[in-house]
């Protein structure tokens, strides 16, 4: 172990507890579960653009363990991505390629095509060979028109006019089949994109929560963040619990008061030279 | 001729099975499950211009308890705060390797990280050990910019969750969602929460085997940080 305190890593994957996790399996270990994003995640191509839509739950498990969890990720100002799978998964990729996109807006100095972020997906994700879960829908607005992918974990990609991926994808597709034409107006492509979110909500279990929209035309982006909320909380009773103080049995306590931080600034006239 | 001394016997724990002998349930050397080594519950929660962060204070190999008074809740600078539940050992290893690169920080950038960044440090750490990962759930706890209280939890391999009003993680974690889901609410004063905070634990920990014996409540507010060792049933 000497060395690999001194400097933080240079990036990539460290594989140095492998040894010791494997020991631990073969006497007996099931590797636990992650925080998955058991999803609806949608996107469709209207007439000026792509309109991306999520829920909003976080599954652990049989357990919801985040209510509203964001799904859909920043990539470019141009481009977005929900992301379906292991949600560490989803993020880690995510950000990374949306670094490398930013690293590469800066030395050719023009926007983000939806292809580049595609390309870098894809590669990253066979190299890996579908052991990085992540599955994405990914859209954007470019010089080259509206465009909209899907990605596979293994590495394999489908160009679409209308995609739905994770758990909830066939209650979502189900609509999108029924109800998508070419050539919709924005409020049509919103409205289609809630609907088939919502039918993943309320049909598919790992999918649940709010809606989530994000409209990419050419020059604006626009994410509404909560655009509905068919899932209010209205059965929380109004008084709540309420604790008398001294309630809670208390063995010791020990109060720090928290040193203010003074700033010193240095008054008075400048050095003579 | 010295003769070198001989290196003193391995000690063997009583719960060990001897060689030979058949190994009951619940005593084989390797847990199947392995968050349910040690058993843990950690808890956070944001009040009005605070946040409290508690846990209990059980150390057990499976179902013999070692110690009872374990510090799973460990500071990084005044106003940061992180839980580790999960594997005992990985929580130490973890919070030791964070200490670290928040010390090498604070050189270089002279003053303390801030909560949201020190949220996105832990998560790297973890995803860099996405196929041998520690077996630890962080729960962090802060007071950012203007004493915005701050607080996240992630999985094992570093997937963020932010949350507005309370985070949870260990064995104790299903119980902890439904008493601090019901006990919660908005913008409680420290007094207040520190109550809440302490009765969703030690109820939470009553429902768990492996967690309890004992809690370790901390509240901390913008002027001083309050911390309290709670009673809880001992069993």
């Amino acid at each position: 172990m000497t060395g690999s305190m001194d400097l933080p890593a240079k990036g990539g994957f460290s594989f140095d507890l492998c040894r010791r996790n494997n020991m631990l399996q073969k006497n007996g270990l099931k590797l636990p579960g992650f925080r998955k994003t058991g999803t609806t995640i949608v996107g469709l191509v209207f007439q000026d653009g792509v309109v991306l839509g999520a829920d909003t739950r976080a599954t652990e498990g049989p357990i919801v363990a985040d209510k509203n969890c964001e799904k859909i990720h920043f990539m470019a100002p141009n481009i977005y991505c929900c992301g379906a799978g292991t949600a560490a998964d989803t993020e880690a990729v995510t950000d990374m390629v949306s670094s490398q996109l930013q690293l590469h807006r800066y030395a050719t100095g023009r926007e983000s095509r939806v292809v580049t972020a595609l390309t870098l997906l894809k590669s990253h994700l066979f190299r890996y060979q579908g052991h990085v879960s992540a599955a994405l829908v990914l859209g954007g607005v470019d010089c080259t028109g509206p465009h909209l992918h899907t990605v596979y974990p293994h590495g394999s990609t489908d160009t679409l006019p209308f995609a739905t991926m994770g758990s909830g994808s066939l209650a979502a597709m189900s609509v999108f089949e029924s109800k998508y034409k070419e050539g919709l107006t924005r409020e049509e492509g919103i409205q289609l994109v809630s609907d088939a979110i919502c039918a993943g909500i309320f049909n598919d279990l790992g999918s649940g929560s709010n809606v989530d929209v994000c409209v990419i035309t050419k020059g604006k982006t626009e994410y509404l963040r909560n655009h509905q909320l068919p899932n209010p909380r209205t059965y929380a009773s109004s008084k709540g619990y309420s604790f008398t103080k001294g309630q809670t049995e208390v063995l010791s306590t020990k109060i720090t008061p928290l040193k203010q931080k003074v700033e010193v600034t240095e008054g008075g006239d400048a050095m003579e030279e | 001729m010295s003769v070198s001394p001989r290196p003193p016997p391995p000690r063997s724990p009583g719960f060990l099975p001897r060689p030979g002998s058949r190994i009951p349930y619940g005593f084989a050397p390797c847990p199947s499950q392995i968050f349910e080594y040690n058993g843990s519950a950690v808890v956070a929660m944001v009040g009005k211009n605070c946040f409290a962060i508690a846990s209990d204070r059980r150390l057990g190999v499976q179902l013999q308890t070692i110690a009872t008074d374990f510090q799973r809740v460990f500071k990084i600078h005044d106003k940061l705060y992180i839980g580790l539940s999960g594997l005992a050992t990985d929580a130490q290893t973890l919070y030791q390797r964070l200490v670290f690169r928040h010390k090498l920080y604070q050189l270089r950038e002279e003053r303390d990280m801030k909560p949201e960044t020190f949220a996105s440090l832990v998560s790297a750490l973890l995803y860099e050990k996405r196929f041998g990962p520690y077996f630890c759930q962080p729960v962090i706890a802060g007071l950012g910019d203007d004493d915005v209280p701050f607080i996240c939890t992630m999985d094992f391999i570093g997937a963020k969750e932010l949350a507005k009003d309370f985070v949870v993680s260990g064995t104790a974690s299903e119980s902890l969602y439904g008493a601090c889901e019901s006990m919660y609410k908005p913008n409680m004063e420290p007094d207040e929460l520190f109550e809440t905070i302490s009765q969703a634990l030690s109820s939470s920990v009553d429902r768990d085997c492996l967690s309890g014996w004992g809690g370790y409540v901390l509240i901390v507010t913008p002027t001083e940080v309050r911390e309290h060792v709670i009673k809880t049933r001992m069993d």
